[in-house]
């Protein structure tokens, strides 16, 4: 299968804090790649140096490399704008702007230059329901964002998010502060995505890794400690510490 | 039974401290309630609808504030004019740009001690600097400046309070969304920061509208009504704070209390105008 992003001896500090260290990492198209490890193992750090949300940490430095397309994302000529265009992010705590749900979905395309109302009245339509909320939504466009349930706005986050037709799309467990029902609407909604982008997830819960992931990384103390198909990787681990995580002895 | 739910002790210095709290809320809000009814006690019987339409003048016979009243609204929105988008925008650059944050916290001090300076030293500082050295002299404009400098502090004060008090994740999923800082900024940060923006913006307009000290040397006291709108700026003029004092002054109580009746209506006015808004922009209420 075709490699989207590829991290190449990517090294990231915070200040002095080694926090991902010599981290190679292949993310396949169209599949979705889950990233699991106890808190604090540089999983997030990691999902974040994809779409260069680093940037705005003070004192961070990164030495190596992240391809998009066999193009370096830490170039200095890389127009950010265009680089989270393609790579979106959703991330753990539901974030929709204090606006109406129209303009939150509008939010991206209308960054990126478009105004034509109808253009946008079909992008919102479209994210909408790629993101499996307009049912719920469409008769209430106008009204706040923040009037909507947990589940509902990470949807709405994910909608957001398709709107400006990304490739790549991470997110930061993205189920994390959602009940059961709203996250097995979401797991079902990736699986159904992958089909047109590349997924990457951060997720502390290992059985969501294992239902919805094709592929799985084990991070731990920012070492990417091993990385292999989902099956693999939870039912015959190559490593000790991954065995032990897996099965529960720690984390 | 000494063990009963039912065993309730009388905690007297609970019951003693209630009292002393209750005893304070009452004198401060009686203390609201006397000033304002004393003002309104004296003020309403002198009150005639003359005084908002006419202008003092002996030849005419005719006591009057409308003078005072236009040029209190003159050196409101002049002072508001100038010292809205330097305050706003400073308080942006020191939240969102400034990078350096030991000068950020110098200058957020400083900004502090600025505040606390008695208003007849910036009446001082603006008649020297803007009045002689630039040669506005007495005027409008050079009480506006003054004025400026003044409230400079509390706009950008409540400005830099309001976006910090912005959530992380709106900043995040804007700029993660592609937005350039400065598009964030203008569409998520500010518009979540309105009602405090505003609420910096209505406190200066109160101390403009009280302030006397700062203009006494440097918008003056002249009371005659604008010949052209916009020249007016460079004329002397004397705002109903002003009024009100040179009134005293001559002993003219009656007119002093009409006048001080009107600034309490104003800052009132203000007060309500302030809330009104603060809801009414509040992006993050549902509805």
């Amino acid at each position: 299968m075709d490699i989207k992003i590829q991290a190449k001896h990517l090294n990231l500090f915070y200040g002095t804090k080694h926090a991902l260290k010599d981290v190679d990492l292949d993310i396949k198209k169209n599949a979705i790649t889950a990233f699991i490890g106890p808190s604090g193992c540089g999983k997030s750090t990691f999902l974040k140096t994809l779409n260069r949300m680093n940037d705005y940490v003070k004192n961070v430095k990164i030495t190596g490399e992240v391809t998009l397309d066999k193009e370096n994302i830490y170039d200095s000529r890389v127009d950010t704008t265009i680089l989270r265009k393609k790579v979106g992010m959703v991330f753990q705590q539901p974030n929709p702007f204090p606006m109406s749900i129209y303009d939150n979905v509008a939010y991206g395309p209308r960054i990126h230059g478009i105004k034509n109302k109808k253009q946008l009245d079909d992008i919102v339509e479209r994210s909408l329901k790629a993101a499996a909320l307009y049912d719920e939504v469409a008769d209430r466009l106008h009204t706040s964002a923040l009037g909507l349930s947990g589940g509902q706005q990470q949807r709405l986050c994910i909608a957001r998010c398709l709107a400006v037709e990304p490739e790549v799309i991470l997110l930061d467990e993205p189920t994390s502060a959602l009940d059961p029902i709203s996250t097995l609407k979401i797991e079902e909604l990736l699986m159904e995505l992958k089909q047109k982008y590349t997924i990457a997830i951060v997720t502390h819960n290992m059985q969501q890794a294992s239902r919805i992931a094709d592929y799985t990384a084990f991070f731990l103390v920012g070492e990417m400690v091993e990385y292999g198909k989902t099956n693999d990787v939870f039912s015959m681990p190559k490593d000790k510490r991954t065995e032990d995580y897996i099965t529960g002895r720690f984390g | 039974m000494e063990n009963s739910l039912f065993n309730k002790k009388s905690r007297i210095s609970d019951k003693i401290l209630n009292i002393l709290i209750q005893f304070s809320t009452l004198i401060s809000v009686s203390l609201l309630v006397v000033i304002i009814g004393y003002i309104c006690i004296r003020g309403i019987p002198c009150f005639r609808f003359d005084y908002l339409i006419n202008t003092t003048s002996i030849l005419k016979n005719t006591v009057g504030i409308l003078p005072n009243i236009i040029n209190t609204i003159y050196i409101i929105l002049l002072t508001l004019i100038i010292a809205g988008p330097i305050g706003i925008g400073g308080a942006i650059y020191l939240n969102e740009y400034a990078t350096n944050k030991k000068i950020v916290e110098i200058i957020s001090f400083t900004t502090e001690v600025l505040a606390g300076i008695p208003s007849i030293i910036y009446g001082l500082f603006g008649m020297l600097f803007f009045g002689n050295l630039f040669n506005l002299s007495y005027s409008i404009l050079t009480g506006a400046l003054t004025l400026s400098i003044m409230v400079l502090p509390i706009i950008s004060r409540n400005t830099q309070v309001a976006l910090e008090a912005v959530p992380k994740s709106y900043r995040e999923a804007a700029l993660g969304i592609g937005a350039t800082k400065w598009y964030m900024i203008r569409t998520v940060l500010l518009p979540s920061a309105i009602p405090g923006v505003l609420t910096g913006v209505i406190l200066a307009m109160g101390r403009i509208v009280a302030e006397s000290a700062a203009l006494l040397f440097t918008a003056g006291s002249v009371s005659a009504l604008p010949i052209n709108i916009f020249s007016h700026i460079f004329s002397s003029g004397g705002t109903l704070t002003i009024q009100l004092y040179l009134e005293m002054a001559k002993a003219h109580y009656e007119v002093a209390f009409v006048i001080a009746l009107v600034l309490i209506i104003i800052v009132l006015a203000l007060n309500f105008i302030a809330k009104w808004i603060s809801q009414k922009f509040d992006v993050n209420k549902v509805g």
